[in-house]
């Protein structure tokens, strides 16, 4: 029997992360509050809501001027696939 | 939501239906009071939601005012079927010459309302119309359009009613009509409906019914009459496990989860779409099976409020399975469900393969949901499979095949 009852995954670089203007824009952008600003400034993955993403990929276009791409969503039930 | 009857008389009072002088009161002195302003003998009656008050003791002849006293203090302690009654009503005795039936009635399957009169009144129409069917005439009406006099005349002519009679009853049966119409009622009864010795007509008793969704339509009329906003009126009280359904739904705003009634079987159900929960409860029980509860999913709950239902079902107590089945979703989606469903199991210990019986939603997102489904193991239907072949492998995996 699979165990594991987790089905997303949300990776962020470390840079990006730290930046308060693209941990501001995440926390704008997605609809069921998988990131959160922390004190600081500073990015949070709030992991109760994670289950939660509806794959709108309204994160990936809030950090697409980019180029290293900082946020992945990972369909862990699609063996890791990741949200393009 | 049911009326008692003093409020169902009010209303057709309202609608210009004669009714007796009656009076409703809390107090057993106050029953005195009416029964000397009405002068003479009187009926004192429970007001209760529940039937069999004259045999429970709950209706009592008073030919003075001090029996009326005597019979109001001991009906308002009078429980019946567990129903602590809400005050009597205290009616005059009418010298009724002949009792009659009036009632307007919902047809779930027409759509309309369905006039319902007959000439034998005072007992149960569905006894009338068993023993005498011709004393019964029916009709049914549009919901937009008024009863007009033609269509009145001919469900009180077709028993058999001529003359006088005839010509005082089209008026009542219309405005019991439009009554029912302006009030979104289900039920509107009056039964008996006297006729006295100078040949009028008056309401002697009334049952009536209010669709409760329809209730925010209609709550100048529910404030008037002093009914409660948080009085539901339901046949018996919400069960523990009702209400933690209705604690899963509040628990945030997205889509529906809950409405859940309790039953005793064994096959937990999570169901939903439009109409589709009682579809998928009858086909369960269609199939033999028998549901431990109903309930509602759709307008895309979030995963949690869709994991909190499913773990409330499961761990209801006989639960063996549960099945999952809606219709075809377009405003919910397969895969947010398809995730809850399995988390519920996850978090409790149990091998979604085994304990979700099956999972038949098909609509939006469903390749997502039917990976996650293929990959927890989980025997899944999609649009192909008809939501009564669904509940029939549903009840086989617990009943076993019919033999
Ligand atoms: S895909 Fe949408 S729901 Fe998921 S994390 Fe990104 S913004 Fe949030």
């Amino acid at each position: 029997m699979r165990a594991d009852a987790t089905f997303i995954a949300v990776e962020v670089d470390d840079a990006a992360a730290a930046d308060p203007e693209l941990a501001r824009r995440l926390t704008e952008a997605c609809p069921v509050d998988i990131f959160a600003q922390t004190g600081d400034g500073g990015l949070d993955i709030v992991e109760l809501n994670l289950d939660e993403c509806v794959l709108c990929r309204l994160c990936l276009d809030a950090v697409e001027s980019d180029p290293t791409h900082p946020v992945k969503v990972i369909k862990l039930y699609d063996d890791g696939a990741i949200l393009a | 939501m049911r009326f008692f009857e003093y409020e169902a008389r009010e209303i057709i009072k309202r609608a210009g239906i004669p009714v007796t002088d009656y009076g409703f009161t809390t107090d057993a002195a106050e029953a005195r009071e009416i029964a000397q302003r009405i002068g003479g003998p009187t009926v004192i009656k429970s007001q209760v939601l529940t039937g069999g008050r004259m045999k429970a003791g709950g209706v009592k002849f008073a030919d003075t005012p001090e029996e009326a006293e005597a019979h109001a203090r001991d009906i308002l302690a009078l429980e019946i079927n567990g129903h602590a009654p809400r005050g009597v009503l205290v009616d005059p005795r009418a010298e009724v010459e002949q009792e009659y039936y009036a009632g307007v009635v919902w047809d779930g399957t027409r759509k309309q309302p369905v006039m319902i009169f007959s000439p034998v009144g005072g007992i149960d129409i569905e006894q009338v119309a068993e023993e005498q069917p011709d004393k019964v005439g029916r009709r049914h009406f549009s919901n937009i359009l008024p009863l007009s006099d033609f269509q009145a005349k001919e469900v009180v002519a077709s028993t058999g009613v001529t003359g006088a009679a005839l010509n005082r009853l089209v008026p009542i049966v219309k405005r019991l009509a439009s009554l029912f119409v302006e009030n979104d009622m289900i039920l509107a009864e009056i039964n008996p409906l006297g006729r006295l010795a100078d040949g009028s007509f008056v309401a002697l008793d009334a049952h009536m019914d209010i669709e409760n969704e329809a209730r925010g339509r209609h709550s100048r009329l529910l404030a008037e009459l002093g009914v409660g906003e948080e009085e539901t009126r339901q046949a018996r009280e919400a069960t523990p496990f009702e209400l933690a359904g209705e604690q899963v739904d509040a628990m945030d705003h997205r889509g529906v989860a809950g409405n859940v009634t309790e039953f005793d079987g064994n096959l937990g159900l999570v169901i939903g779409a439009g109409g589709g929960s009682l579809t998928l409860f009858d086909a369960v029980r269609a199939h033999g099976g028998k549901p431990a509860n109903y309930c509602e999913i759709g307008g895309n709950p979030s995963v949690a409020k869709a994991c909190g239902l499913a773990k409330l079902v499961l761990q209801k107590p006989g639960v063996e399975r549960i099945a999952v089945m809606m219709s075809i979703v377009s405003n919910t989606r397969v895969d947010i469900v398809a995730r809850g469903v399995i988390k519920a199991c996850l978090e409790l210990g149990y091998d979604p393969a085994e304990k979700i019986a099956i999972f038949r939603i098909p609509g939006a997102w469903e390749e997502e949901g039917f990976k996650i489904l293929e990959r927890y193991g989980v025997d899944y239907a999609d649009r192909s499979v008809s939501l009564n072949e669904a509940a029939r492998r549903a009840v086989e995996k617990i009943e076993g095949a019919p033999v």
